[in-house]
């Protein structure tokens, strides 16, 4: 047996996370003049529906072969060129974030193909812990029907928290962190 | 699409996709983090879920995370004291540990960031109005990368104390903020080190929204003589637990479903 030890509690990011984690090129996903890169834009809400100025959102996602550049895809992943699958964008726009990426392709899942999606944390002063949520592509309605994580979400409304929008640049994917004048509360994860 | 035969049997600690992927498991965190909802620390009031959170069980997407090699930071991004041209104000500190995870593995090769107050407890940001002195020489934050043993290393100035208005008389215990990727979308974490016999915790609603005192204490850091560099810096050895892989295989069950 080996030692097992309890994990380093969560603290929050507090309201001067722009002191240590935004960088250079933090919201682009794919180099930025990558061929078929949108952006995802949203607003981050709290429960009176204000826009949250001091949150981060950061997304993890497969490369549009469906790979991820990670040593635990067992598949040997190919690196898709100048992808890196990961960007983080703060909110000091008046609660809005953006991330340039590219479509994420089918990942497979223990019980079959999971629909595109990206993973998304979310950090805010005022938030003790992250959370985590999802995004999915509102053109993929045959892929998010049998989506495992998806379909298990059976009010309707709840799910679309989950589906972006198409806007003229990509898409929209507001987040709501608990419900309010703007809308129902996101669906989060326990990851 | 089912798992064809020649595959070998999924290592403990894993799970197989119909197509043969075997993808490792994540341990769920026990009593370790603080609720989201904690009303001492009145900003959670309108930021907490108030939903119950879906499951989601790990697939790929939770057992990968970027990775970053050693270009992703630059010689002096993990000594806040040399970023500028004169030296900041306070006690300079060497602030260093080991990563690992749950099951006591290190994790190498992975981004560690810290932001943090100057030696007078104030940031370097727009929003920190309190009226303690900004240091031209000091910005506040640094990053670095895990070596192969899991170990990172800071040289930075004590923070110190500020007030912050969450309820009467509100002070922030000295504390270094402390972001991690670990090797998993699910071993992120955000956290805060502190120091040893802070005369402040008793009243700081972040320290207290932890549950379990254990729990707390694996906040705090060492002071460390042994590492103390003479005439130059004190030592503070802070350690950092991020979950580990599960330890009892995952029943295959699902392995059978067919797609």
């Amino acid at each position: 047996m080996s030692a097992t030890s309890q994990t380093t509690p969560s603290q929050t990011v507090g309201p001067y996370l722009h002191i240590g984690l935004p960088w250079d090129g933090g919201p682009y996903a794919a180099d930025a003049d990558a061929p078929n890169a949108f952006w995802i834009r949203g607003t981050v809400y709290d429960g009176e529906g204000t826009p949250v100025r001091d949150a981060l959102i950061e997304t993890w996602q497969a490369d549009p072969d469906g790979r991820f550049n990670h040593p635990d895809d067992p598949r040997g992943a190919m690196t898709y060129p100048g992808f890196r699958g990961f960007a983080r964008s703060d909110t000091r726009d008046g609660g809005a974030y953006a991330v340039r990426t590219l479509k994420p392709g089918v990942v497979p899942g223990p019980a079959g193909p999971q629909a595109p999606h990206i993973d998304v944390s979310v950090f805010a002063r005022g938030m003790l812990h992250r959370v985590v949520t999802r995004i999915y592509f509102p053109e993929e309605v045959e892929a998010n029907a049998s989506d495992p994580v998806l379909s298990a979400i059976t009010e309707e409304d709840a799910r679309a928290t989950l589906v972006a929008t198409k806007a003229d640049d990509g898409y929209t994917f507001d987040i709501r962190i608990q419900g309010g004048p703007t809308g129902r509360e996101t669906v989060f994860f326990d990851i | 699409m089912a798992a064809t035969p020649e595959h070998p049997p999924s290592p403990a600690g894993t799970t197989r996709t119909p197509n043969g992927l075997v993808v490792p498991g994540y341990q769920r965190d026990g009593r370790s983090h603080p609720p989201l909802d904690y009303p001492g620390y009145r900003s959670t009031s309108l930021r907490h879920p108030k939903q119950p959170l879906v499951l989601l069980p790990h697939m790929l997407t939770e057992v990968t995370n970027p990775v970053y090699g050693e270009s992703a930071v630059r010689e002096l991004d993990n000594d806040l004291t040399r970023q500028h041209e004169g030296e900041p104000l306070g006690q300079r500190i060497i602030v260093h540990g080991q990563v690992r995870d749950s099951g006591g593995s290190p994790v190498p090769h992975t981004l560690v960031e810290i932001w943090q107050a100057n030696a007078g407890g104030r940031y370097r940001h727009v929003g920190d109005q309190w009226p303690s002195p900004l240091d031209p020489n000091f910005s506040g934050s640094g990053r670095t990368i895990t070596d192969a043993d899991g170990r990172y290393r800071f040289t930075t100035i004590q923070p110190g104390i500020y007030p912050w208005k969450n309820h009467a008389n509100a002070w922030r215990p000295a504390h270094i903020h402390f972001s991690l990727f670990g090797q998993a979308f699910t071993q992120r974490l955000v956290t805060q080190m502190y120091f040893p016999q802070d005369p402040l915790f008793f009243q700081d609603p972040m320290w207290n929204s932890i549950p379990d005192a254990a729990a707390r204490e694996r906040l705090v850091a060492r002071f460390d003589y042994e590492n103390t560099e003479e005439e130059w810096a004190l030592a503070y050895e802070w350690d950092i637990v991020l979950r580990g892989r599960e330890q009892t295989p995952f029943e295959d069950e699902d392995e059978d479903d067919e797609a």
